[in-house]
């Protein structure tokens, strides 16, 4: 086995023991880079210096045995809207092409001081906007798993470059699927933690009240290892939370109670994700869990209620980019010119397209019938999970209602490209944990099993995740 | 035709906590370099987020309580969006419709008369940076982005120029007392907005927003322009235009500049980076009680009631909490009336600073025993600044006090004069020089406290 293809245990394992070191592994990665960026363009940015002499140090740690975490010395790509030291972070937007993050982010704080070998900024939708990576001002990337698709989206570069095999594990963001949807698309593991289980500070806002990071690997066991040093409370973000560990010790799969929600299963799911579906729940029932038919009966009205509220918290924080203090700054005769020249340049279609949304939908005059409505909604699409899990443990059901789509595929159509997120956001609206775990391929195209529990059930869920993983593979 | 004025003010008071509203930045920006006092979160810089300083919102709930407000249940910050380049996030976080503080009022006295002026909310806010005008260019600095400030509105409830102006030094006299803010207009601690209007009858008038007053002086100055001017227009049977007008302080005018017929959208939506307060939940409210002091409108009901001052002296004296303290420690020692005139008419903000208020005590004891006049205190008092010495050391020391009969100092006189019989003789024989030497004898005999002219013209008598 080739030492880029090892998993984050694996690889922890093989460090401790000596029998390989961060820097042969760190060096693996990047030739896998070299190797197949080029087609896949997963990368904006590979910070080779920088990776092979924090894996130099690693080495230097494990020859004493003094390592810092269970990732010390493991390859870790960063979706580049979180923000690093002294590192370019563009958000794939035009307006920071020459942005050179003044701090760390909290979650990048925590990777440094866990001894991570951060090895490059991953390629995403424009400050996250999207579901295809077809979205970014440097180009899109491809679908490892046939170049002519997409690999999903936002988070896409992390999610190709961790299928691909140039990382070992990266972190992504889902703010509506941006997480979930890239794995399933990709055939890998990903994890949406609780809303504010893990800081948002340093991670270039999209929707504030949705943004979640979250791990990107390929095992749940793995997506566990890396949320475990990512969470916890942050006195840098208001809205994080304080996270207890454990609570999952006692379970057990033969007692879990499964929600299948009949909204997840009706017109516009591709019928063979359908079976590869049915077939995943199959496993989960032949494991002792009791399957129950629920309800979410505002599901449907998801989609509308998100695309009203993201653009409102979108039109205020890109309201900061206004090409005078930092990023991209185009000519201008005088002050409103060079504003309006700046951003006209600076951001992409669909980053403008969202903000004359949220700037209509929160104006005086609308913002009740819109907005304030929207947030309504919202409750009442919490509220429906609420009672789900009063009756449920976990729910289960797709991520995508099709495998990966062709590159072009949908990127004239805004509404059709929202229309695939029809399983992911009413997750993000209600604050929940959930997750993408790889079911089965049809024609060689991965299809994830969507995970969902009730708010601070993650490690639950990445338990859960685990024993499914092990039963696939056993069986 | 007889007119009613109606004035309505926006206030806004720069609190002085250590840090910034919502990042750790220092928050006294005086005689700072430009940009110096920044970070990530104030820069508005992509991926930062505001942490609320907890001060802040304590020192307004404190506000609140002192002014009577009803503190709201639940509060929550919102955004409110402009763009402008001062403001880095383009928008500011600010409150909306859930503002920590409800109603509350302020009692000023005007002329006498007592009135009471209705606060309609207060809320808290984060102050935007200022822009530098440099010839052709504009320069921004953002030391002040992010100061907590604290936006007191009043109902349109003031009835004329002079009572605004009054309400607002009352203002910043309770904000000085409360200690959550220097309040010092001239330097933008207190910054006022007035929307004022006249009627011919009881209904009110077209609101004119008055801006640019940065003292007490141009407040009250602007508004009295602007009520004669509104006067005017309605005289000669013309409408008041709705618009925003500016003070010219040097051409003493105020000026159209912009109409207000259209109102600006700020845009304002719940700031989700911040979850919700329950303010009476997250501060300990009795214990916020406990620590307001005895605020102006009460101790100038006490200084008359119980201290017999005049009204007068009791607003100059309960307006400046440091005069006020001065005085009450004064007042313990002698009479609130003798402590209140010199406190007001002699000390100065000098002496309040480098006189003890025991010190002053001590002088002014001395004139109430009768054993110095007013007028050597008063000469007594600046020596005391200057040299930091006691009034009786100074007043031994130059012999002021009027201690010892003629006849007393007679005898000591005699007394010396038979224990220098050569000396006596040498002036006889015409060396007048050394009667200096005599008179310090004397002078010494009674530890400096003879008057030393008496001294010398005994003597010259005895001789």
């Amino acid at each position: 086995m080739k030492l880029n293809e090892l998993t984050i245990k694996e690889a922890s394992e093989k460090l401790k023991s000596g029998e390989i070191t961060s820097q042969e592994l760190t060096q693996a990665c990047l030739d896998e880079i070299e190797h197949k960026d080029k087609d896949i363009h997963a990368f904006l940015l590979v910070l080779k210096d920088e990776a092979i002499k924090s894996a130099k140090e690693s080495d230097e740690r494990y020859r004493n045995n003094q390592p810092l975490s269970q990732i010390d010395g493991i390859p870790v790509a960063i979706k580049d809207n979180m923000c690093m030291l002294d590192t370019k972070t563009t958000a794939g937007s035009k307006i920071l092409e020459n942005f050179v993050a003044p701090y760390d982010a909290t979650v990048i704080s925590k990777l440094k001081s866990a001894g991570a070998v951060i090895i490059g900024k991953t390629n995403l939708d424009e400050f996250a906007m999207g579901s295809s990576t077809e979205n970014s001002a440097y180009g899109v990337t491809r679908n490892p798993h046939d170049l002519d698709r997409v690999p999903g989206g936002s988070s896409g570069g992390s999610a190709a470059a961790v299928a691909a095999n140039m990382c070992i594990a990266a972190l992504g963001s889902d703010t509506g699927g941006s997480i979930r949807q890239p794995a399933s698309f990709c055939g890998i593991t990903g994890f949406k933690p609780t809303y504010g289980a893990v800081s948002r500070y340093g991670l270039m806002a999209m929707a504030s009240s949705l943004d979640q990071i979250g791990p990107m690997t390929k095992t749940a066991e793995d997506a566990e290892i890396l949320f475990d040093l990512i969470k916890g409370y942050d006195e840098k973000d208001s809205t994080s939370l304080s996270f207890q560990t454990g609570g999952a010790q006692d379970l057990e799969s033969r007692n879990l109670k499964i929600g299948i929600p009949r909204e997840y299963f009706a017109e516009g799911l591709d019928s063979e994700v359908k079976k590869v579906i049915e077939a995943a729940i199959g496993k989960f029932k032949a494991m002792g869990a009791e399957i129950i038919d629920i309800e979410l009966p505002n599901a449907k009205y998801a989609l509308s209620c998100y695309y009203i509220i993201v653009p409102v918290e979108v039109a205020s924080n890109m309201g900061r980019y206004d090409g005078i203090k930092y990023g991209f700054s185009a000519e201008g005769d005088n002050l409103l010119e060079k504003y309006i020249n700046s951003r006209s340049e600076g951001l992409g279609a669909e980053v403008k397209r969202r903000i004359i949304l949220g700037t209509y939908t929160s104006s005086a005059g609308y913002i009740d019938q819109y907005y304030n409505q929207a947030q309504k909604v919202r409750a009442l699409v919490k509220q429906d999970f609420e009672e789900a899990f009063s009756k449920v443990d976990l729910i289960l059901g797709p991520v995508m209602p099709t495998t990966a789509f062709k590159i072009g595929e949908k990127s004239d159509d805004p509404l059709k490209m929202y229309l695939s997120d029809i399983y992911t956001i009413s997750v993000n609206l209600a604050g929940l944990p959930a997750m993408s775990v790889p079911a089965g391929n049809i024609d060689g195209l991965p299809v994830g099993l969507h995970l969902i529990g009730p708010q601070l059930s993650d490690s639950k869920i990445l338990k859960i995740a685990q024993e499914f993983e092990n039963n696939v593979l056993s069986s | 035709m007889t007119y009613k004025t109606t004035i309505g003010l926006e206030i806004h008071v720069q609190l002085k906590t250590k840090s910034k509203m919502f990042c750790g930045c220092d928050n006294n920006a005086e005689g700072v370099q430009p940009n110096t006092l920044v970070c990530p979160v104030c820069l508005g810089l992509p991926g930062v987020l505001p942490v609320a300083n907890k001060q802040a919102i304590g020192w307004t709930l404190k506000t609140g309580l002192a002014l009577n407000s009803k503190i709201a249940e639940h509060s929550k910050f919102d955004r409110k969006h402009y763009f402008y380049p001062d403001l880095p996030k383009g928008y500011q976080i600010s409150q909306y419709d859930l503002p920590f503080l409800i109603g509350g009022q302020v009692e000023i006295e005007v002329a006498g008369d007592k009135k009471i002026i209705e606060l309609t909310r207060i809320h808290l806010e984060e102050d935007a940076g200022k822009l530098v005008h440099a010839g052709t260019d504009s320069l921004v600095d953002l030391n002040r982005a992010g100061t907590p400030l604290m936006e007191i509105v009043t109902e349109p409830c003031i009835d004329s120029p002079l009572s605004a102006k009054i309400f607002l030094q009352e203002l910043r006299s309770i904000m000085r007392y409360l200690g959550v803010s220097s309040a010092d207009m001239e330097k933008g601690h207190l910054r006022a907005d007035a929307n004022i209007s006249v009627s011919a009858d009881e209904k009110l008038g077209v609101p004119v927003e008055i801006k640019n007053m940065n003292s007490f002086k141009m407040v009250e100055k602007a508004l009295l322009y602007e009520e004669k001017r509104q006067r005017e227009v309605l005289d000669a049977g013309d409408k008041i235009a709705k618009e925003t007008r500016g003070w010219d302080d040097a051409k003493g005018i105020t000026y159209s500049q912009r109409s207000k017929e259209f109102a600006q959208d700020y845009r304002y939506f719940p700031e989700p980076d911040l979850p919700p307060f329950e303010p009476t939940k997250m501060f300990d409210l009795a214990k916020l009680k406990a620590e307001i002091p005895e605020l102006p409108a009460e101790k100038r009901k006490r200084y008359q009631s119980e201290m017999g001052l005049s009204l007068q002296d009791a607003e100059v004296i309960a307006i400046d909490q440091e005069m006020a303290n001065y005085f009450e420690k004064t007042a313990e020692i002698v009479s609130p009336k003798l402590a209140a005139n010199w406190i007001i008419n002699e000390l100065k903000i000098d002496g309040l600073v480098k006189i003890k208020p025991e010190d002053l005590a001590e002088l002014l004891k001395l004139i109430d025993s009768n054993e110095i006049s007013g007028k050597i205190a008063k000469d007594v008092l600046p020596q005391m600044l200057e040299t930091g010495k006691s009034a009786t050391d100074i007043i031994a020391e130059k012999g002021l006090k009027q201690i010892g009969s003629e006849e007393e100092i007679a005898k000591i006189v005699d007394k010396i004069i038979s224990e220098n019989s050569e000396i006596v003789s040498s002036i006889k024989a015409g060396k007048t020089s050394a009667i200096g030497f005599l008179v310090g004898q004397v002078m010494k005999e009674t530890k400096g406290q003879a008057n030393p002219a008496m001294v010398n013209k005994i003597i010259n008598e005895k001789i």
